[in-house]
Parts: C-alpha cells; sequence; structure tokens
C-alpha cells in the first residue's frame, strides 16, 4: 500500500480488503467496516463483476476500496451519461443486471438521461450516487441535488440511505427490484458521511419489502380463456414486445409459433425474440414496420400480446388500430394491461411461464382436435410479405444507400454479433436490413428514443460479451452527442465497431422536414459530410487512437466492413459518407390510421376488393392531412 | 367525473408521500384531497386520497399505486359501506348581537366552539363533505374570516380490517 494511500480516512482504520472481508461475508461473519467498504462488499457478495462511473467529491470514499477489489472492475467513462447507457448495453446484451456509479449534483444528474432511458425499456440497473453530508442536505450545499426526487418519476425505485448499517439491505433490494417483475432502473443514493461512517457488514442482508410482490405466474383460467380464443380465431397475430427478451422466452415463443402457427411481429424492442429467418415472422410492426406486419395487425381477428406495451408508435391513431380484433394482453406488469388497448383476456405474468402454460393448454387443444386453422390466413399475410417487402431504391448517382451499408453489415458480421443504434433513420433500417436471429442481439432506445445511447451502449455491451463482435450503428448526430467514451474504449481495451451512417444531417428531423414541412430544412444540417467535414470522423477516430476508417461508394462497403472485422485490438470507427435523401420506408405518418400506411412518398399499397390481395401499385397522392404535431 | 376514495396502506417512511402525490401529477389525475396518519401498526401510514376520475383511468391509478414499492394495499372505500369524516375549522365574526344565532346554528349541525372572542367564534365541525358545506353556507352570511379543513378520512363498515390481510401477506 502506497503512503497517499495509507493517508486517506479509510487507510487510517487497517481493515482487511474488500476481498478477503468477502470471503467472511460468505461465511457469514460480521465484519467492521466503513460504509464504503460495505457497498464495495455488497457489490462484490452480489457478484458485480463491472462498475461504470466517475468519481467525485461525495462518492470518493466508495472509490477508495474499489481500488484493491479483485472482483468488481471499474471502468472509468467520460461522462455520467455513458456509465448510465452502458450499464444499459451491459444489462441489454447480457440480461445481467448493469451498475453505474457518479458524485452528488452533476455527477448524478448526467445520469438522468440513462435512468428514464431504462425505465422506458425496462432495463434492469442500479445507479450509486454519492451525496452531501448528511447534515448539508436541504441547504443547497456545493453539488447538491435532490436526485432521489429528481429520478422519482424515472426510476422503478429509488433510495436515500440515512444510516451505514441499512447498506447491504439497500444493495441488495435494489438488485433484487432492479431484476425482478418488470426490470428497471434503481438509484441508491449514498450521503458522504454515511460511506465514512463505521459499521458492520454482514451478508446475506434480510430483504424487507413488504410491498414488492411481482406476478409471474398467470392465471391458469386466463390462459385457458386465451386458448380458447386462439382456437377459435381465424386471423390470430401474435405482437411480441421486449417483454418476451427481458423474461428470456425466446426458446418457448419459438416452439409456441412452431406448435400454433401463428404469424408473429416482434416491436423495435423485441427484434430477435423470433428469428427473422422464421417463415411465419412478417417483421415489425409500427410507424416503419413493414407491410404484412402492419397490415397483419390491422386485419387481424386475434391479437396475442406478449410483453408488449401498445405503443403509440406501434398502433399509430389508437381508435382505428386493428378495429376487428379481439385481445390477449400478457404482461408482467399488471398496468401495462389495458392501458391504452382494452385487453378481453388479460394475463398478469411472466412471458416464459405464460408462454409454457399456454403452449401446454393449445397443445391440449389440438390433441383433442379443437384446435384452430389459420392456413388462408397464412396465405395472405405471407402474399403481403412477398409483395411489401422492406426494401429501397438506390441512388443512380452512384453514391452509397445507407440501407445497403447496414444490410451488407448485417450479412458480414452475422447473426452472433451485437448490434446497438442512436436514435433516427439510422436506428429504423438497422431494425428494418439487419437480420436477427436470437434475442439481446439487437440493442437500441425504443420508448425514450435517446440520441447518444449507441456508443456507450455498445461499450458495456462489449464489456458484458468480449467474445462478440459489438457494431454500434449510429448516426452522425447520435455519434456527437457520446463519442467521447471512445476514450474509455481505448484506454480499458473495449474493441467496439462504429459505424456512423453519415448523412450530414439530424436524418429523422430532416426526412420530416422533407415530408411535412415543405422541404424546409431549419437547423438539421450538421456539414458532417456535405460540403465540410467537421468533424473529420476519421481524424478524430485516430485522435482517439481507434482505427478509423472511411466509405464512399458502393464498390467499398464489403471490404471496409471486412477490413473493420479484422481490427480486434481496439476500437475501429467507419464513417460511411451515404446519400442523404435517404428516407425510412415504410412509413404510417403521425396520428393517423395504420391503413393509411405508405411503402414509399405518396405511394400506399393499393389492395382488390376483398383487401386480401395486393395488386399493382400505381402511385397515389396522400400529401395531405397528415397530423405533424409530433416529434419525429 | 366521479370521486373516488382510495384507502392506501404504505411502509411509514420517508419520502412516500412525495412519491405518491408525484404519481397522480404526472398521470394526470387530480388529488381532491389528502389526509395522512399512521395506523394501529407503527411501520405502516395510511393515505386516504379522493381523486374525481372516470372508471377506467381510476383502474389506471390503483395499478400504478400498487406498482410503487412502498405501497402495500389500495382499496377503494365505496360510499355507502364506509363511513367518511372531515374536520373543518371556522373561524366566524360574531358579536353580541349575532352570537346566539351563530350558536345556534353550532348545535343544530353538532359542531362545537373551540374559541371564543369578542367578535368572533371558532367552531370546530366533524362529518362528511356534505354536511360541512351545508354548515359553512349557513354561517357565511355572518361572515367567514378564516376557514381550514382536513382531508378526508374513511375506513369500511363492518368488522372486517384492511390492514390485517395488507400485514399477513407482507
Amino acid at each position: 500500500m502506497s503512503e497517499t494511500r495509507t493517508a486517506t480516512p479509510t487507510g487510517l482504520h487497517p481493515a482487511p480488503s474488500p476481498a478477503q472481508m468477502a470471503q467472511q461475508a460468505r461465511a457469514k461473519a460480521p465484519v467492521e467496516v466503513t460504509g464504503a467498504q460495505s457497498l464495495v462488499l455488497a457489490l462484490e457478495a452480489l457478484e458485480v463483476d463491472t462498475v461504470f462511473g466517475i468519481p467525485g467529491g461525495t462518492i470518493l470514499p466508495a472509490y477508495d476500496p474499489l481500488l484493491d477489489s479483485v472482483s468488481v472492475r471499474h471502468i472509468l467513462v467520460r461522462h455520467e451519461q455513458g456509465a448510465g447507457h452502458a450499464a444499459e448495453g451491459y444489462a441489454a446484451a447480457t440480461g445481467r443486471v448493469g451498475v453505474c456509479m457518479a458524485t452528488s449534483g452533476p455527477g448524478a444528474t448526467n445520469l438522468v438521461t440513462p435512468l428514464a432511458d431504462a425505465y422506458m425499456d425496462s432495463v434492469p440497473i442500479v445507479a450509486i450516487t454519492g451525496q452531501v453530508v448528511s447534515s448539508a442536505i436541504g441547504t443547497d450545499a456545493f453539488q447538491e441535488a435532490d436526485i432521489r426526487g429528481i429520478t422519482m418519476p424515472i426510476t422503478k425505485h429509488s433510495y436515500l440511505v440515512t444510516d451505514a448499517a441499512d447498506i447491504p439491505r439497500v444493495v441488495a433490494e435494489a438488485f433484487h427490484i432492479a431484476a425482478t417483475g418488470r426490470p428497471g432502473p434503481v438509484l441508491v443514493d449514498i450521503p458522504k458521511d454515511v460511506l465514512t461512517s463505521r459499521t458492520t457488514f454482514s451478508w446475506p442482508p434480510k430483504i424487507a419489502l413488504p410491498g414488492y410482490h411481482p406476478v409471474t405466474r398467470p392465471h391458469g383460467k386466463q390462459i385457458r380463456e386465451a386458448a380458447r380464443l386462439i382456437a377459435a380465431a381465424e386471423r390470430p397475430v401474435l405482437y411480441v414486445g421486449g417483454g418476451v427478451i427481458r423474461a428470456r422466452a425466446a426458446e418457448e415463443l419459438r416452439r409456441f409459433v412452431d406448435l400454433t402457427h401463428i404469424p408473429v411481429v416482434t416491436t423495435l424492442m423485441a427484434r430477435g425474440a423470433l428469428p427473422d429467418s422464421h417463415p411465419l415472422h412478417l417483421g415489425m410492426p409500427g410507424m416503419h414496420g413493414s407491410v404484412a406486419a402492419v397490415t397483419g395487425l390491422q386485419k387481424a381477428d386475434l391479437i396475442v400480446a406478449l410483453g408488449a406495451r401498445f405503443d403509440d408508435r406501434v398502433t399509430g391513431q389508437l381508435s382505428t388500430f386493428a378495429p376487428e380484433a379481439r385481445v390477449v394482453h400478457a404482461d408482467i406488469d399488471p398496468a401495462e394491461i389495458s392501458k391504452n388497448r382494452r385487453a378481453d383476456v388479460p394475463i398478469v405474468g411472466d412471458c416464459k411461464a405464460v408462454l409454457t402454460d399456454l403452449l401446454d393448454a393449445v397443445d391440449a387443444d389440438l390433441e383433442a382436435g379443437q384446435g384452430g386453422d389459420y392456413t388462408e390466413w397464412r396465405e395472405r399475410v405471407a402474399g403481403w410479405k412477398e409483395t411489401f417487402p422492406v426494401g429501397y431504391t438506390a441512388p443512380d448517382d452512384g453514391t452509397l444507400s445507407p440501407q445497403l451499408v447496414i444490410e451488407r453489415l448485417g450479412a458480414i458480421a452475422g447473426p452472433d454479433a451485437v448490434y446497438c443504434a442512436g436514435v433516427g433513420q439510422h436506428q429504423m433500417w438497422a431494425a428494418q436490413f439487419v437480420s436477427y436471429e436470437r434475442p439481446n442481439s439487437w440493442l437500441n432506445s425504443g420508448g425514450l428514443g435517446t440520441m447518444g445511447y449507441s456508443v456507450p451502449a455498445a461499450m458495456g455491451a462489449q464489456v458484458g460479451e468480449p467474445e462478440r463482435t459489438v457494431w454500434a450503428i449510429d448516426g452522425d448526430g447520435c455519434f456527437q452527442m457520446t463519442n467521447q467514451e471512445l476514450a474509455t474504449c481505448v484506454i480499458n481495451n473495449i474493441p467496439i465497431k462504429v459505424a456512423i451512417i453519415n448523412n450530414s444531417s439530424l436524418g429523422m428531423v430532416r426526412q420530416w422536414q422533407t415530408l411535412f414541412y415543405n422541404e424546409r430544412y431549419s437547423n438539421t444540417d450538421l456539414h458532417t459530410s456535405v460540403g465540410s467535414r467537421v468533424p473529420d470522423f476519421v481524424k478524430l477516430a485516430d485522435a482517439y487512437g481507434c482505427v478509423g476508417l472511411r466509405c464512399e461508394r458502393p464498390e467499398d462497403v464489403d471490404d471496409t466492413i471486412r477490413q473493420a472485422m479484422a481490427v480486434t485490438d481496439r476500437p475501429v470507427v467507419v464513417d460511411f459518407v451515404v446519400h442523404r435523401d435517404a428516407m425510412v420506408w415504410p412509413m404510417v405518418p403521425a396520428g393517423v390510421s395504420n391503413d393509411l400506411i405508405q411503402v414509399a412518398r405518396d405511394t400506399a399499397p393499393q389492395w382488390d376488393r376483398e383487401e386480401s390481395e395486393a395488386v399493382e401499385q400505381p402511385p397515389v397522392d396522400t400529401d395531405d392531412g397528415y397530423d405533424d404535431s409530433e416529434g419525429a | 367525473m366521479s370521486k373516488h376514495t382510495l384507502s392506501v396502506l404504505v411502509e411509514n417512511k420517508p419520502g412516500v408521500l412525495a412519491r405518491i402525490a408525484a404519481l397522480f401529477s404526472r398521470r394526470g389525475f387530480n388529488i381532491d384531497s389528502l389526509a395522512v396518519g399512521e395506523t394501529e401498526h407503527a411501520e405502516v401510514s395510511r393515505m386516504t386520497v379522493v381523486v374525481d376520475v372516470e372508471d377506467l383511468p381510476l383502474e389506471q391509478v390503483t395499478k400504478q399505486l400498487n406498482k410503487l414499492v412502498e405501497v402495500l394495499k389500495v382499496v377503494e372505500l365505496e360510499s355507502g359501506s364506509a363511513v367518511q369524516r372531515q374536520v373543518m375549522l371556522i373561524k366566524v365574526r360574531a358579536d353580541a348581537a349575532t352570537r346566539s344565532q351563530v350558536l345556534e346554528f353550532v348545535s343544530m349541525f353538532r359542531a362545537k366552539v373551540v374559541d371564543v372572542a369578542s367578535d368572533s367564534l371558532t367552531i370546530e365541525a366533524t362529518g362528511t363533505g356534505e354536511k360541512l358545506r351545508a354548515l359553512l353556507e349557513v354561517l357565511e352570511p355572518f361572515g367567514v374570516r378564516e376557514l381550514v379543513q382536513s382531508g378526508l378520512v374513511a375506513i369500511g363498515r363492518g368488522p372486517r380490517s384492511i390492514t390485517d390481510r395488507a400485514l399477513r401477506s407482507a
């Protein structure tokens, strides 16, 4: 131990190292420690392997014992937002709880965006923040912010620890709450004096959560009722949401689909829950969903929603969404059921348990010869899928299509890679043009729509899944919000790969300006490739010690991706300079019925009289009547 | 819109009231009245919340409340099967000429006088919101100088207790 370390407050009370103490903790022997040591011991006892964070005044005491921890690796990020998204990426890729740490005041407020993001997308993370000393709370002390109050609406739960003796229990509860039921973020705020005070640590603590009992086993009666509707249906669709991924129920889903042969749509949060190569997979529903998925839901007579929440980006105008469908809605969160669309059969339960029980019930019906027959329906949806594949038109001036880049990236990196998008056009293309074959291979900010999610989340995913290739598919706008974490990646040997889909614009906003604001491009030009390169992303990559590549021609795409794939010892940043006017299609304009889906600008699919078979597609003018009041 | 009375049993911990009040405001529900106090179990507080919502949003309120980790139980108390009480303190102008008239109303409403001054009376009244409104109406002509009322508290009729089961499941 160095001299400077013996001079630290904890050094004044020589204590066994956290690793030694953890050994004792497993033997349940109470040890006398500081609050900070107790915190680190609790993290070790919970088998936390990684914490993303930045130290500062009030959290300093916790960083001292962290230095001695053998099992907890702390990764020093460059911005607390990066720590939060990294924790999210780690959690989303591995299914384990992600951990981030920050100091009081601005450190804590910088975690607000990732906490809100994790809350919307049900990502299990625990945020540990320092707080000013107890006696200063409420006095507007230096770097004081009421972070528990600030984050109350965006966390599943939050704590302000007032007694060091509570630390093991609170940390254990925080992890329990984050990971169970509907997962979500939990904040633990610890004043500095609590971290420095003496206490005893023993493990396991007694968890006291009398008001927390998530229901995971579905009710048998509801399962039977759902099976009855499934057997009676003629046009059923499984509407699969992110809950299936969080519940680790992809295998159960696949078995259920193979048993029932019901067509499936997977939402933006559920891409990979069923392999895209599965013949009954209709693609993604919603504003930029495939025609087959959107129309499948619109014309269904039964929607079985699994871990999905009828988000406005999926339903479009709610009153005209799937007008003929009865709804079976299974979710672990009772508050999601009948929140937006009334459920005919509500099922509260974990998707894994729901699918297992539903499979048994439907299997019994099939055995008894009472199963549903959806052959005709399957043919109809297969027709839509074939007639309206998600595609794009390459520009004829030799410039690069963003869709081509993403399509080739998915093909070359393959289904074992992890793909992590920012928010905007590139996110939608990444959802559409990469073929996802396994759960947890697609990470993105779905609910909150957080630009800047991609790079730090990819970093977290790479830490959690060191053996996998992790591609951040980012936009030139998003990338500039959080790219400083490239420094973290270089220094800590986290070799993520970043594909910047560089159209020199805030592309999705620009698309809306093209469609709904008469091509008046107010404040969407980023100057990152058209006219100037500010910044030059290749030089930027170089400055960080990453490999920087640029690709501007379609014929160079494959080689560039392969070149990037060959680099494994450091991060790679590829500046894909793409055609600026590419737009995301299909599209249902905000606030209108999903029946008005357009496959390209001013082009709605034409249906024959029975509204079943698609016919030749003449262009139509549907330029009027958009509700463009909602943000992109 | 219709008024609903919710009894919310919560862990008696700091910050719970803020959490519940914030939930109502951010989900766009209006609180008509709120009363909080300890129950027969020191570790459990009981909030009585009167909200003005339709049935479907009410179901959302209840579900969202139940999601809060510190909420033990949410029960809707129907007015027919529950006793509901509010307390009101009214400082009303009353001099020698009008005092006896005021006192007459006080006794009619089974309220009581808790403070007297040469030109005012302070009256304490307990009852349902309706009764208190009626009392206020008759006192208003004398001149109400100051008025304060508590939130409504309510308890179900009959021998059953909502706290027992909440604690047992805990």
